[in-house]
């Protein structure tokens, strides 16, 4: 994990020259991140269970809502940044950018998995049923295929420029896609709910918590992924450079 | 007069392998230069990178005044190649192939110009039969008409002689001498030493994707290219 | 500008000669789209009153599934025989490439689309005006295509590619199906006040050709 730096003076100077000094001195920024998680997930924790108010209609349930609306707003953020850092890695043809675009395409997809999953749990009690065709619900799931499919397309691809590009054409035709199938799937049925307009102060101020230490802890995880792919790249290389 | 090619500091991996590291290159026009080297150091991704099918992962590649990465469909227009494939359609006949390639080259009457090339080259009585029928060397020489086609400046040829017979090899001979006489440029790879010293104007040994020796030919000897290519 | 379509007509030109020379796409793709309505038919134990309403979805099925045969088959052409080196060295334009492509997998689609049409009106018994339907086909086979020559060729260099295929173009391609089923139901028996599936698919159709275009020569070349 990147969170402690066990490099050597001399292994820092070889960094810096061969210009990855920005990458060694990401700890610090993970350590404040981490903090601020952990913070940030002890009050959301206490918000949700104790501060927040039961909902006269879902009772207790409901509080599954604030897990899964955060991890549903990490997903679908995750996917629009993965858009984002493939276009920059495409113009750029820098490798850092393809990365961060697979760190935000994993980490993206875990949250969207848990997503649907708290969402199929907190539908159970409410709707009778483990699974229903409403518009977000599907749209999210449809999402999810796309994660699927670009991670075992760069999978497969493995860690070449081509496996670079052709991921960045496939994120930017699925954040295309995203509002149209929103928009289609919307259509096509009824309505996801609750509004949030409805919710009482305390609910709000919850779920704003809640979303902003998610997001505290995306930053963080694409961190700790984004080191992982390069030192995951850096591991390849060295042994196709040993093979020889 | 001007160089045809100007290679500068030219670096180039592929997946993360290094296969070209700093080289440095030049050709004039009515030159013929002998790309040798042992196999993998990096003779068949040079010839890639100056046919525009790969771009360089560092330094510059000048062909005619034309930079390879800002100019690289100009360059395709003035650059024939000929590679280990034969960049042919199997289904095609020999002379659907170049009319073919001939309208994507945008050659004034293709047509025409396939028939003289594949006269030239010895298949006038095969021209209209499909390219999955030819052996090897019929193959090849089809795959010479389809690199001479566009009437190109610069000649990259990676082991032209391959599976060619003793009369198809005097065939081409001639067509490159007329093409170095009107001022085109030749870069070809090839393992046979004395056939290199014979026909090249300048010599230029890779060596793990450096070059290792790069002089005119007269001033180098079989014996230097040899030590070169053993150590 | 002429030069650009005479490069992407000399392309599709190339690419139907060769198919046709190779003979195997067109009957396979045919005979998998009538199979799939059969068993569909027998699936849905389809003779019943209500057939109009899973009558459109078979069809889009059957259409989308023969569309991804055929699109790995082209794609697995052009890999077979040493990839896109061929076209890459000739100064084309790379945007022409992906057009010659792209009316290449219609052109097919299209062939089997009209031969499996009048089977499944007869099949299904239905009483629709065919006309009414064609532009309705049409639209939604150019969004299906157009994502389809994009993940074929995305997918074309690896190893499970027949496999990477669907799962690449079914989600994309939700909003083109969504819209051309309503669209078709809606002949057989029109509903009030539908949104309108029409210009949802003819936006998909228009913004996804424009990306794809400009996206394309990423996909093929360094």
């Amino acid at each position: 994990m990147a969170l402690t730096d066990h490099t050597l003076p001399a292994e820092r100077k070889a960094a810096r020259v061969a210009g990855q000094e920005r990458d060694t001195k990401l700890p610090l920024v993970s350590l404040v991140l981490a903090g601020l998680s952990l913070i940030g997930g002890l009050i959301s924790a206490w918000m949700i269970f104790l501060y927040a108010p039961t909902d006269a209609l879902q009772k207790d349930p409901q509080r599954i809502f604030y897990l899964h609306l955060a991890c549903a707003w990490v997903g679908m953020l995750a996917f629009v940044l993965l858009a984002v850092t493939s276009i920059v890695a495409l113009i750029r043809r820098n490798e850092r950018w393809d990365w961060i675009s697979r760190a935000n395409a994993e980490v993206g997809a875990v949250f969207l998995t848990i997503a649907l999953v708290t969402g199929s749990l907190w539908g159970r009690p409410i709707w009778g049923a483990w699974w229903v065709w409403e518009p977000k619900l599907t749209a999210t799931l449809i999402m999810w295929f796309m994660y699927i499919g670009y991670l075992m397309l760069r999978s497969y691809m493995g860690r070449t420029l081509d496996s670079m590009r052709v991921g960045a054409v496939m994120a930017i035709l699925g954040a295309i896609d995203v509002p149209i199938i929103y928009l289609a799937v919307n259509w096509w049925r009824g309505q996801h709910p609750t509004q949030v307009s409805q919710l009482p102060p305390e609910m709000l101020l919850t779920m704003l918590v809640v979303l902003l230490t998610f997001t505290i802890f995306y930053v963080f995880l694409v961190m700790q992924v984004y080191q992982l792919q390069r030192l995951q790249t850096l591991a390849q290389r060295l042994r196709l450079l040993v093979m020889r | 007069m001007s160089a045809l090619v100007e290679i500068r500091r030219l670096r180039k991996s592929f997946g993360l392998k290094p296969v070209l590291r700093g080289v440095d290159l030049m050709l004039g026009p009515g030159e013929r230069l002998a790309l040798l080297g042992a196999n993998g150091a990096g003779k068949t991704t040079l010839l890639r990178i100056l046919a525009c099918l790969t771009r360089p992962g560092g330094g510059t590649v000048t062909v005619a005044g034309l930079d390879s990465v800002r100019d690289a469909q100009q360059i395709r227009r003035l650059v024939g190649f000929v590679g280990h494939q034969a960049y042919l359609y199997e289904e095609l006949t020999a002379l659907e192939n170049l009319t073919f390639f001939g309208r994507l080259y945008d050659v004034a009457q293709a047509d025409a110009r396939g028939r003289a090339l594949l006269e030239r080259l010895g298949l006038a009585r095969r021209m209209h039969d499909r390219v999955a029928t030819f052996s090897r060397g019929m193959i090849q020489r089809v795959a010479w008409a389809r690199a001479l086609l566009h009437a190109p400046r610069l000649l990259l040829l990676d082991e032209p002689d391959t599976g060619l017979d003793q009369e198809g090899q005097q065939l081409i001979d001639v067509l490159v001498q007329e093409h170095i006489e009107q001022g085109g440029g030749a870069i070809f790879t090839t393992h046979q030493l004395e056939r290199a010293l014979q026909l090249s104007e300048r010599i230029v040994l890779l060596k793990g994707g450096k070059v290792a020796l790069q002089d005119a030919t007269e001033a180098i000897s079989l014996a230097d290219v040899q030590e070169q290519l053993r150590v | 500008m002429k030069q650009f379509f005479l490069q992407v007509f000399a392309i599709l030109w190339k690419d139907i000669r060769c198919e046709l020379r190779s003979k195997q796409t067109w009957f396979s793709m045919g005979m998998f789209a009538l199979l799939v309505l059969v068993i569909f038919n027998f699936v849905f134990d389809l003779r019943i009153d209500d057939k109009a309403t899973v009558a459109p979805g078979v069809l889009w099925v059957s259409f989308l599934f023969a569309s991804i045969l055929g699109l790995s088959r082209t794609m697995a052409m052009e890999q077979e025989q040493g990839s896109m080196d061929r076209l890459l060295l000739c100064p084309v334009d790379r945007r022409a490439i992906f057009l010659a492509k792209l009316l290449g997998n219609l052109l097919f689609i299209f062939v089997v689309e009209l031969v499996a049409l009048p089977v499944y009106i007869v099949l299904f018994n239905l009483h629709i005006f065919v006309g009414a339907l064609v532009p309705v086909v049409l639209l939604g086979t150019v969004g299906i295509a157009t994502i389809g020559t994009m993940c074929a060729a995305m997918a074309a260099t690896t190893r499970a590619r027949e496999l990477l295929l669907p799962l690449l173009v079914f989600p994309l391609v939700v909003p083109v199906m969504i819209g051309a089923v309503r669209l078709t139901e809606a002949l057989i028996a029109p509903l009030p006040n539908e949104p309108p599936w029409l210009g949802l698919i003819i936006a998909f159709d228009v913004i996804f050709l424009g990306v794809s275009t400009l996206a394309f020569q990423f996909i093929i070349e360094d």
